[in-house]
């Protein structure tokens, strides 16, 4: 059984499916849609939606609503983005379950409305003042719009931060045949939750063990909860005391970067006699399925990586295509890295492969940009020349 | 445990102040503690939004629960606090400058009358980062930034709100010896509540200005703005956050968005990917018809995708919509180069070159009179409407050309597409787009030489 479905639809149901109950935006193309579906069918599951004054306010609401205990959603495109920047910083240090969703649009400024981009890979990673770490996954297909959107609720609510959904006018708006046996329905577990009656004040932010998320207690809930963006103690409290201070913002930077095994997401399809290997996401990650397609149905040998998570960047799985191909009898000398920017992933890449082959001796591959700024897509012939 | 409220005699805690001496904050905090003690509500179910600057620290000081986030933010904070819990009692702490950054939300708040209490501590001027001046600084006001004195004219906060729709504002001073009743109305109006509450800065506005107790009446005197109770409505439109929970649509009973699995009841003897484009206009039904061949083509067991270009405009300029129908997965939707092209208007012709260009022999084009004399290798099929004498072909030049285009390029079988339009079409627009179906069978398309 098959569906004809865009990528808008399969977030918002996802969305829905993940138990989201809260969603504030401002309209912007190509993000829109998702609004449109989540004021429509939010209200008739319990939930609330609301069209808000700007994007200020929409994630401003999302915050606040997060933390009375609901799951957060939000849409917007680049420019909104712009728009949000300060209030993801508030998401980090404020500990905010929250899923943004960016649907990349052509930039910079207005750019192209309607026209694909993949601009924002960069941008969201450093898209606030500190430079703490984010989580943002990226969907290279309509099912995976469906499942990433789960997985980003699940790491919202774990991890409590702003997690980015990355996705891209044509994956978000194009219609594709899905078989619905392909759906993948990764679990979401809930934030963990203090007990109703403690024998202590409950302190909102008493980090957990091994740097996870604080309990959480809703506010109006059976606890008196004090949230703040300013630097705080375990109680919510202002304060400068060096030793409260350090270990708040380590905490907040350990939150992510010691768990990034249980985060890291990518599609290995490795060949082990390719000498090349493609790496792309979103939209691109379509051109190249579809290149690996053409490129073996002609007798010839190419590996490819979808990358789910652009942050934190799955290293690991990187590292493990390099180091599968060096065992076999021939090793990867080429890899391409191809995006509609100008190298926002590729110069991951560089900084892990060429880490990579300065630790191990080995010989780092050559690596390539395929990229474009057209505002049209990259073309399955594109990757093939490389083969 | 909500319902076990405590009876408070205070919901301040044991933390002192930090303000510098003289400053108004404490003396409105003090009637904010007073008010609360009124109304001897839950403090697990109060919650204090402050902004930033000094009264920004105000929360600390209470045992309610608190949520201090960004500058210019806490009514949208607030807000999204009510909306997600709308029997909370919402109070926002914010000053003049929080006031000015925030306008958009003040407004926006007010206009919908969302039951916040919002306490502005009006000093004048940003007292937490030198003394600049504010939205609300008087005229001739000297501040860090306005050494000469201040040009600009006060924002009037109040009569702004109250015009609006703010179903409660009051204009007062942290002196008012009815400042905490007034805080305890404005809670239980369940209004949207604004107190423009003036006080002093001890530490600028006050040396700046040779400012005092006396001169906050003067000033007000001198701007002729009103005082106490500015407005008290039977709201016109009920709170909110109630109103917008209770306008759920019913609920449904089926969960939303399903999957909606298209079952295969006719067959399609296609081998290949086949792509097709169609470039028409806006408004011209360009995308809805490329949905409905999308869902005929899965009624006939293929797969297949959608992708559409269109400019920002809505009802103006070209509307493209490349198809691609295959028997195996589909895994790129881009189209380069067309195996058929659907062409209907110079609007669409324009954005559209790129694919006339890809046209070889082999390949087709079905179009219009209007580009009968386009060069192409392919086969052109030239489809006259008019001269059939079918209304308002014009109208509808996107759905009959692809029409004769389907009864020449057998994708699928013509009764897949006619389903399609029964299913994915309000009735009586389904019927129109099935009667032109039918008469489109009478144009077979006047096929010319392959040309170039």
């Amino acid at each position: 059984m098959r569906e004809f479905i865009d990528g808008a639809t399969a977030v918002a149901r996802a969305a829905l499916d993940a138990g989201c109950d809260f969603f504030a935006g401002y309209p912007i193309s190509p993000a829109t849609p998702l609004l449109l579906h989540m004021v429509r069918e939010l209200p008739r599951c319990g939930g609330v939606a609301i069209q808000t004054e700007d994007e200020i306010a929409a994630i401003s609401m999302c915050i606040a609503a997060a933390m009375t205990g609901r799951r957060a959603l939000t849409a917007t495109s680049g420019p909104g983005i712009s728009l949000y920047s300060e209030n993801i910083g508030l998401a980090i240090m404020g500990e905010v379950p929250l899923v943004i969703v960016d649907v990349q649009r052509m930039g910079p400024a207005t750019g192209g409305a309607t026209t694909p981009g993949q601009g924002d890979v960069q941008f969201v990673r450093w898209s606030t003042s500190g430079g703490y770490p984010i989580i943002a996954l990226a969907p290279g297909s309509v099912a995976e719009c469906y499942s990433l959107t789960r997985r980003a609720f699940d790491l919202a609510e774990r991890f409590r931060a702003p997690v980015f959904l990355l996705t891209d006018k044509e994956i978000f708006l194009s219609m594709s045949t899905v078989a619905l046996d392909s759906y993948e329905y990764p679990p979401v577990r809930p934030r963990a939750l203090a007990p109703a009656q403690m024998d202590e004040p409950y302190a909102p932010y008493r980090p957990g063990p091994d740097h996870t998320a604080p309990l959480f207690s809703p506010i109006g809930g059976p606890h008196i909860v004090r949230f703040t963006g300013s630097s705080h103690d375990a109680r919510g409290f202002l304060t400068k005391d060096p030793a409260t201070v350090g270990r708040l913002n380590e905490h907040l930077w350990r939150k992510i970067e010691d768990h990034v095994a249980e985060i890291e997401l990518a599609q290995a399809d490795l060949q082990a006699d390719a000498c090349t290997l493609f790496i792309a996401y979103g939209i691109t990650a379509r051109a190249m399925a579809e290149a690996v397609r053409q490129v073996r149905a002609s007798g010839r040998a190419v590996s490819a990586l979808n990358v789910q998570t652009l942050w934190p960047i799955p290293e690991r799985t990187l590292l493990q295509a390099l180091a599968a191909s060096a065992d076999g009898p021939r090793a990867v000398t080429r890899i391409v890295v191809a995006e509609l920017n100008l190298g926002d992933l590729r110069r991951e890449v560089e900084r892990v492969i060429y880490r990579w082959a300065a630790t191990t001796g080995r010989r780092a591959p050559e690596i390539i940009g395929l990229n474009r700024l057209d505002g049209e897509m990259i073309t399955p012939e594109q990757f093939m020349v490389f083969v | 445990m909500r319902g076990s409220a405590r009876v408070l005699k205070t919901y301040r805690n044991d933390r002192p102040y930090p303000f510098c001496p003289g400053c108004g904050h404490g003396l409105i905090l003090n009637q904010l503690d007073r008010a609360l003690v009124m109304l001897g509500r839950d403090p697990r179910r109060v919650v204090l939004v402050s902004d930033i600057g000094c009264q920004g620290l105000g929360d600390q000081y209470f045992v309610t629960n608190a949520f201090h986030g960004l500058h210019g933010r806490s009514i949208a904070y607030a807000s999204g606090i009510k909306l997600a819990d709308p029997d909370l009692t919402v109070i926002v702490l914010m000053g003049d400058g929080g006031a000015g950054i925030g306008g958009a939300h003040l407004l926006n708040a007010a206009r919908r009358n969302i039951g916040l209490t919002v306490l502005v501590f009006n000093n004048f001027n940003f007292g937490m980062t030198g003394g600049e001046h504010s939205v609300t600084t008087p005229q001739g006001g000297i501040t860090a930034t306005t050494r000469g004195g201040n040009l600009e004219r006060p924002l009037d906060l109040c009569t702004t709100a109250a015009a609006n729709g703010a179903g409660f504002v009051w204009r007062g001073t942290a002196f008012d010896r009815d400042l905490a009743d007034v805080m305890a109305q404005a809670m239980q109006s369940e209004c949207f509540a604004l107190l423009d509450i003036w006080e002093l800065c001890t530490a600028y506005y006050v040396p700046n200005n040779a400012f005092s107790r006396q001169a906050l009446e003067a000033t007000r005197q001198k701007l002729g703005w009103p005082t106490g109770i500015i407005r008290r409505a039977e709201p016109e439109t009920k709170e909110y956050a109630r109103a917008l929970n209770e306008a759920a649509a019913p609920r449904s009973a089926v969960p939303p968005l399903r999957p909606r699995p298209v079952v295969p009841r006719y067959t399609s003897g296609l081998a290949r990917e086949f792509r097709l484009v169609i470039a028409g206009s806006a408004g011209g039904k360009v995308r809805s018809l490329a949905r409905l061949l999308g869902e005929a083509a899965l009624l006939s067991g293929l797969w297949a995708t959608q992708q559409d270009d269109y400019p920002v405009t809505v009802q103006s300029g070209h509307s493209i919509s490349e198809l691609i129908f295959s028997p195996h997965e589909i895994l790129f939707t881009g189209v380069a180069r067309p195996d058929a092209l659907v062409l209907v208007s110079e609007e669409g012709y324009k954005m559209a070159r790129r694919y006339v260009e890809g046209l070889i022999a082999g390949s087709w084009l079905f179009t219009t009179p209007a580009f009968a004399g386009l060069e192409t290798p392919a086969r052109k099929v030239i489809c006259d409407f008019e001269a059939a004498g079918i209304r308002e072909s014009k109208k509808h030049l996107a759905l009959l050309t692809t029409a004769v285009a389907l009864r020449r390029l057998e994708l699928f079988p013509l009764d897949a597409f006619a389903d399609a339009l029964r299913g994915g079409q309000r009735p009586e627009i389904a019927a129109e787009s099935l009667a032109l179906l039918a008469a489109s069978a009478s144009v077979s398309g006047r096929e010319e030489e392959a040309s170039r």
